[in-house]
C-alpha cells in the first residue's frame, strides 16, 4: 500500500440527511398479500404515511396483526415476493419501492438496517459471530480485507458491551444467551453506521433486566450512528421513555399519531386510550380494575366499511360506520388523530375511565378473614430439585449438578394469589412442575390440602388432581387441536365420573363463566383467537371445581388489550369461586396487579417474599429492587425522570452458582461495597430473614437488605 | 474431534467384521459347493471331491465353527480365501473392485450434487413450474424399481443409436475390448461406456436427494437467520447460498449414509444388466455357482463401503456443523 493517492468517495461527501430532510420518508404504503386459492387477500397496511429524521426516535405502536412490521419489512424490502406494495417509500428522497434485490441490498444493512424479534433464530447456527459481523461489514466495503473486518467486528461487539469481546467474536451463537445474541444483532445492524435502524420488538422475547440492557444498548448506538431509530413494539412503557414521536396502528391504519406526550396525556382516539387503560402499572397507588377493550382486532382480509374499530369501541355512533375517518389535526402540534369524535374528547377531556365501563370486580369473601385465620392450600418446605449433568455415550457419568430448585419454602392459603416473579431459568417453572407432580420431592416437602406429597396411594393422588388444576402459558399449543372445544372441557369431567346426564350443562356453564358463547362448543379450538383460547384453557381447569389453580404465564402470550380482559376474569373467578392461584409469572406488573403475595426468585432460591404492597413499595433485596427498577412505566414524564438500575451480565449458570449469596455477581449492591463488607457476600449465603420494617409480612436474603423507593 | 473419529473408526471394524461373519456363516450353511463338483462330468471321484473341497474350505462334512475359524484365520491375516474355481479371492477382488468403485463414486458425487441442487432450487420455486417438473419426476424414479431403470435406459440407448445410425451409447461392458486409441481415445471410449450405468444410479439417489432437499431447504427459507443475512445487505441469492443452503445441507449428510446400502444394492442390477465385471454382478454368480467365500469377501466389501460413506458423512457433518467440534 506504497503510493497510492487517497481517492475520494463519492458517498462520504454526499450530505447524510442534513439539515431537516426526512431520512426514511414513507408515503400512503399499501401492502396486501393475496389469498391463495379461494381465500380472500389480506391487506396488511392500508395507507400508512410516516417520516423520521435524523437521530429522532419514531414508536410504532399496535396489537399483533396491526401491520407494524409488515410496515416496516416494506422499507428494507425483505416482504415475500408475492406481496403487494404500493406507494413510496424515499430513503434520503431516493424511492426504494420498486428497486430490484441487487439495488436494494445495497442499501440494506448500509443505510437503513433492522433488528427483529428473536434473537435466537436470528443468527445462522453455523458460524462464529464475529465471522457473521465481519460478513455485514465486508458486504459493503468489499476492499476490506478479513483481517480487518474481524477487527471491526471484535469493536462492534465491545461496544454493544459484549465482554471479553475478541475472545467471543469465535464463539457460536448456541453459545450465547438471549440477551447476548440480541447485542449481537445490534452489532450487526450498526456496523456500517446506518442512517435508520429499525427496531422490530427487540426487547419482547428477553426478560426486564436484560430488556434494560438492551434499551441501553440501543441508546448507545443511537449516540454512535446518529441514525434515527423506528422502535416497533407493542409495550407502551418500552415507548414512553424511548421514544420521541409515537404512532399508534389499528388494523393496517395509523390511528393516532403526535409526540410521546400528546398522545399519552392528551389521548384522543378511543383505541390509544384503551391500550393504555389495559396495561396493568406499576406506578400506580390503588389497585384498580384493568379496562380491558371488548371483542378481538378485525380480520384484515374482510373489512367492514367504516372505522375498523367501531364494532370494539365504547363511543361509537351511527357516523363511525359511514366511512373510514382520516387522521386529522387534534390540538398540539403534529398529533392526529383518526376518530370522528376527536372533537368531542379534547372538549370534555375524556380519558379511558371515562370512555370505557370500568368492570367491577367484587372482593373476595376469605379477604375479610385475616391471613394467619385462613386454611393452607399449599405449602413448600424446603423443596429441592437437582437435575444430574451427566457426559459420556455409553458409560454416562455425573460430572456436576444444575441447581434448578435449590431449597425453597413459601404457603398458600386459602382465597389468596401467590406470585412467583424471577428471570427465565430461575427455577419458577421447575417449582411448579414439582408441585404438580404430586412426587414425593427430592429434598423438602410439599403439601396439597395438608396431604404430604409422595405419601399416597394412586387412588388418593388422582383425588387430589381434581383439587389441583393447571393453566399453561401457551394457550396455541395447550389445547387439542383436534378436539372441539366441549371435548377439551369434558375430558376432565368425564375422567373424574361427572354424571353424564350434567355434562353438557356443565360444559356450558363453564363456558359462559369464563366469558364465552356457549353455542361455540362445537367448535374447534383454532377458530378462536389467543385470548378466548386461554379462556378455553381456564375453563378447563375450573371444570372439576379446584381449590387451588396453578398459573404458570397465563397471559404472556396474550395481547395488552386481550390480556387485561383475562386479567380481570381471573381476578374476578377467584372472588366469585374462592380459588387460590399460585401465579408464575416474569411480568411484575401483572403480577402486581393480581396477586396478594409475591416471592421472587433468583437462582433456584427465593430472595425475597412479603405481601405485594410492602414488595413493591419498599422493596428490601437489591435484586427485587433491580427487577422492578428495569420495568419501564407507561408514563413518559416519570420514565424520563426514573433512573433505571441496570444489572449486569446474564443469570449464572445454574451448575455453578457463585459462592456464598448467588446474586453477589450481578448485585449492585455488593459493587457497592467495600472489602470487609463483602467478605459476609462471599462466604455466607444469606437465609430469608423478616425485614421487620413496616411491615409484618416481608422477608429477604440479604445480608445488607435495605428499603429502597423506586417510583 | 479426532477422538471422536477413531472411536468411530473402531466400531466401524468391528461392524464389518460382524456383518462379514454372518454373511459367511449364512453362505456357508445355505450354498452347496459340493453339488457343483457332484455335477461335472465326468463326475470326478467321491475322494478327489473330498481333497477339492478340504482344499477350498468347503466341506460341508467339517463342523461350521472349523470352517469358520479357518476362514476368518484367513481373513485376518488379509487372506478371504480360494473362490470355488480355486482361485485367490484376492486377486478377484482387486480385478473388480476398482470397477464398483468407479461406478459408485461417479454415480454418488453426480446423483448427491444433482439431487441437492434441484432440490434446493426447486424449494426456492415451490409450486411453481421447475418445482412441479422435478417433483413429478422425482415420484416417478421412486416408484420404478432400479432394475426397470436400467432395462430401459437400454432400450432407449440401443433405439438411440439405430435411429441415428450411430453408437453413440455403449451398452456392453466397461471398455472396448482390444481398443488402442491413445489416451483420449481410450476415455471417451470409457465415457461411451459408463454414461448409461451411471446414470441409473444417479437417478436413483437423486429422486431421493431432491425430495429431502427440498423439505430440508423448505424449513429454512423462511427461517429468521436468512431474513437477518439479507438485512446485513446480502442479496436473496447470496442469503440462500450461503445461510440457507449450509444450513439445510446438514441433516441431508446423515440421510447420505441410509441411501448409501439402498445405492449398493441397485449396483447389483446395473451392473449385471450393462455387462459390467464389478463385485454387485459377482456377488450374483457366486450366489448362483454356490461360492461361499467369494460371498462373504462381496459381503465385507459392501460392508467396507457403507462405513466408509458412514464415515465421510461423518466428516462432513463436522465440517459443516461446527457446534459439533465446539462441544
Amino acid at each position: 500500500m506504497t503510493g497510492t493517492t487517497t481517492e475520494t468517495d463519492p458517498a462520504v461527501d454526499e450530505p447524510r440527511g442534513s439539515g431537516d430532510a426526512p431520512v426514511l420518508e414513507v408515503r400512503d404504503l399499501h401492502v396486501t398479500f393475496p389469498g391463495s386459492g379461494r381465500n380472500p387477500d389480506v391487506t396488511a397496511v392500508r395507507g400508512v404515511s410516516y417520516s423520521v429524521r435524523r437521530g429522532e426516535v419514531l414508536g410504532i405502536v399496535g396489537e399483533s396483526g396491526s401491520g407494524k412490521s409488515v410496515s416496516s419489512l416494506a422499507a428494507m424490502g425483505l416482504l415475500p415476493d408475492h406481496a403487494r406494495v404500493s406507494g413510496s417509500i424515499r430513503l434520503h428522497g431516493e424511492e426504494l419501492l420498486g428497486l430490484g434485490d441487487r439495488a436494494m441490498s445495497a442499501k440494506r444493512g448500509a443505510a437503513i438496517a433492522m433488528v427483529f424479534q428473536d434473537p435466537l433464530s436470528g443468527l445462522t447456527p453455523v458460524y462464529t459471530v464475529g465471522d457473521q459481523i465481519a460478513e455485514a461489514v465486508r458486504v459493503h466495503n468489499p476492499r476490506i480485507g478479513r483481517a480487518d473486518a474481524h477487527r471491526r467486528a471484535v469493536e462492534l461487539l465491545e461496544l454493544v458491551g459484549i465482554p471479553n469481546a475478541a475472545q467471543r467474536a469465535k464463539a457460536f451463537p448456541h453459545e450465547f444467551s438471549g440477551g447476548m445474541r440480541q447485542r449481537v444483532m445490534i452489532a450487526i445492524a450498526i456496523a456500517n453506521d446506518p442512517d435508520v435502524i429499525i427496531c422490530d420488538e427487540p426487547t419482547t422475547a428477553l426478560d426486564v433486566t436484560i430488556q434494560a440492557q438492551i434499551l441501553e444498548v440501543l441508546k448507545t448506538a443511537r449516540r454512535e450512528t446518529g441514525a434515527a431509530i423506528v422502535m416497533i413494539t407493542h409495550d407502551l412503557g418500552v415507548v414512553a421513555g424511548f421514544v420521541d414521536r409515537v404512532q399508534v396502528m389499528y388494523a393496517g391504519r395509523l390511528v393516532e399519531v403526535g409526540g410521546v406526550d400528546d398522545v399519552y396525556y392528551r389521548t384522543r382516539m378511543p383505541y390509544t386510550m384503551g391500550l393504555l387503560g389495559s396495561v396493568p402499572r406499576l406506578d400506580e397507588e390503588e389497585k384498580a380494575p384493568l379496562i380491558p377493550i371488548a371483542g378481538n382486532p378485525p380480520s384484515l382480509a374482510d373489512l367492514p366499511p367504516g372505522c375498523p374499530f367501531a364494532p370494539r369501541c365504547p363511543l361509537a355512533v351511527e357516523a363511525c360506520d359511514a366511512g373510514e375517518p382520516p387522521l386529522v389535526p387534534v390540538g398540539g402540534e403534529g398529533h392526529t388523530a383518526a376518530c370522528v369524535r376527536a372533537g368531542e374528547i379534547e372538549e370534555h377531556g375524556w380519558t379511558a375511565r371515562d370512555v370505557y365501563p370500568v368492570p367491577e370486580i367484587p372482593e373476595p369473601a376469605a379477604a375479610a378473614v385475616p391471613r394467619a385465620d385462613r386454611a393452607t392450600v399449599l405449602r413448600v418446605d424446603g423443596l429441592v430439585k437437582h437435575h444430574p449433568l451427566m457426559k459420556g455415550a455409553v458409560f454416562k457419568r455425573r460430572v456436576g449438578t444444575v441447581y434448578a430448585v435449590d431449597g425453597i419454602t413459601f404457603d398458600v392459603r386459602e382465597g389468596e394469589t401467590l406470585g412467583l416473579v424471577g428471570e427465565s431459568g430461575c427455577g419458577k417453572s421447575t417449582t411448579l412442575m414439582e408441585i404438580l407432580s404430586l412426587d414425593r420431592p427430592q429434598q423438602g416437602t410439599v403439601e396439597v390440602l395438608g396431604k404430604e406429597s409422595g405419601r399416597s396411594t394412586a387412588k388418593e393422588r388422582f383425588a387430589i388432581r381434581r383439587d389441583v388444576q393447571v393453566v399453561f402459558q401457551d394457550p396455541m399449543s395447550s389445547l387439542d387441536p383436534r378436539m372441539p372445544v366441549f371435548e377439551i372441557i369434558a375430558e376432565p369431567l368425564r375422567t373424574h365420573g361427572h354424571p353424564k346426564e350434567r355434562l353438557r350443562s356443565r360444559v356450558h356453564e363453564l363456558l359462559s363463566l369464563v366469558g364465552l358463547d356457549a353455542a361455540h362448543a362445537s367448535r374447534y379450538p383454532q377458530e378462536f383467537s389467543g385470548g378466548q383460547r386461554q379462556r378455553i384453557g381456564i375453563a378447563r381447569a375450573l371444570a372439576l371445581e379446584p381449590r387451588l389453580l396453578v398459573l404458570d404465564e397465563p397471559v404472556s402470550a396474550l395481547d395488552v388489550s386481550i390480556q387485561a380482559g383475562v386479567i380481570n376474569l381471573l381476578d374476578e373467578l377467584k372472588a366469585r369461586l374462592g380459588l387460590s392461584y399460585l401465579f408464575v409469572a416474569h411480568d411484575l406488573s401483572v403480577v402486581r396487579h393480581i396477586a396478594d403475595r409475591v416471592a421472587v426468585m433468583y437462582l433456584g432460591k427465593i430472595v425475597e417474599i412479603g405481601d405485594v404492597e410492602s414488595i413493591y413499595r419498599h422493596p428490601t433485596h437489591p435484586y427485587t429492587q433491580a427487577l422492578l427498577s428495569a420495568i419501564p412505566v407507561p408514563d413518559p414524564e416519570k420514565e424520563r425522570t426514573r433512573s433505571h438500575i441496570v444489572l449486569k451480565g446474564d443469570l449464572p449458570n445454574p451448575a455453578a452458582p457463585p459462592s456464598g449469596c448467588s446474586f453477589r455477581t450481578r448485585c449492585q449492591k455488593f459493587a457497592a461495597l467495600d472489602d470487609t463488607r463483602r467478605a459476609l457476600c462471599l462466604e455466607r449465603e444469606p437465609e430469608l430473614t423478616p425485614a421487620g420494617g413496616r411491615s409484618a409480612d416481608q422477608a429477604a436474603a440479604c445480608h445488607y437488605a435495605e428499603e429502597r423507593e423506586l417510583l | 474431534m479426532g477422538k471422536f473419529l477413531v472411536r468411530r473408526l473402531l466400531s466401524y471394524l468391528v461392524l464389518i467384521f460382524l456383518a462379514s461373519s454372518f454373511a459367511y456363516i449364512l453362505a456357508a450353511t445355505t450354498l452347496s459347493p459340493r453339488t457343483n463338483f457332484e455335477q461335472l462330468q465326468p463326475r470326478p471321484s467321491q475322494e478327489a471331491i473330498e481333497r477339492e473341497l478340504d482344499h477350498l474350505n468347503l466341506n460341508d462334512n467339517t463342523p461350521l465353527a472349523e470352517r469358520y475359524a479357518t476362514w476368518a484365520a484367513g481373513v485376518a491375516t488379509g487372506d478371504f480365501g480360494q473362490t470355488i474355481t480355486d482361485r485367490s479371492v484376492n486377486e478377484e477382488i482387486a480385478r473388480k473392485a476398482g470397477v464398483t468403485l468407479r461406478l459408485i463414486v461417479v454415480g454418488t458425487v453426480v446423483g448427491c450434487t444433482v439431487g441437492v441442487a434441484i432440490g434446493a432450487y426447486a424449494a426456492v420455486r415451490q409450486y411453481r413450474a421447475f418445482d412441479k417438473v422435478t417433483t413429478a419426476i422425482a415420484f416417478v424414479v421412486l416408484a420404478v424399481p432400479t432394475v426397470v431403470i436400467a432395462v430401459s435406459m437400454r432400450e432407449a440407448a440401443r433405439w438411440f443409436n439405430d435411429l441415428t445410425g450411430r453408437q453413440y451409447f455403449q451398452y456392453g461392458g466397461e471398455y472396448t475390448a482390444g481398443l488402442d486409441a491413445g489416451f483420449w481415445g481410450m476415455l471417451f471410449d470409457r465415457l461411451q461406456h459408463g454414461i448409461l450405468p451411471t446414470l441409473t444410479l444417479a437417478l436413483a439417489l437423486f429422486a431421493a436427494f431432491s425430495r429431502y432437499q427440498r423439505n430440508m431447504m423448505l424449513d429454512v427459507l423462511g427461517s429468521d437467520f436468512v431474513r437477518t443475512a439479507m438485512a446485513k445487505g446480502l442479496t436473496r441469492r447470496a442469503a440462500l447460498l450461503k445461510h440457507a443452503l449450509r444450513t439445510a445441507l446438514i441433516p441431508t449428510i446423515t440421510y447420505f449414509t441410509f441411501t448409501f446400502g439402498i445405492l449398493l444394492a441397485g449396483t447389483t442390477f446395473t451392473e449385471k444388466i450393462y455387462g459390467w465385471h464389478g463385485m454387485g454382478a459377482w456377488v450374483v454368480d457366486s450366489i448362483v455357482q454356490n461360492d461361499v467365500n467369494a460371498v462373504a469377501a462381496v459381503t465385507c466389501f459392501m460392508a467396507v463401503c457403507v462405513m466408509a460413506a458412514s464415515f465421510l458423512s461423518d466428516i462432513l457433518y463436522a465440517w459443516l456443523d461446527p457446534r459439533v467440534r465446539v462441544s
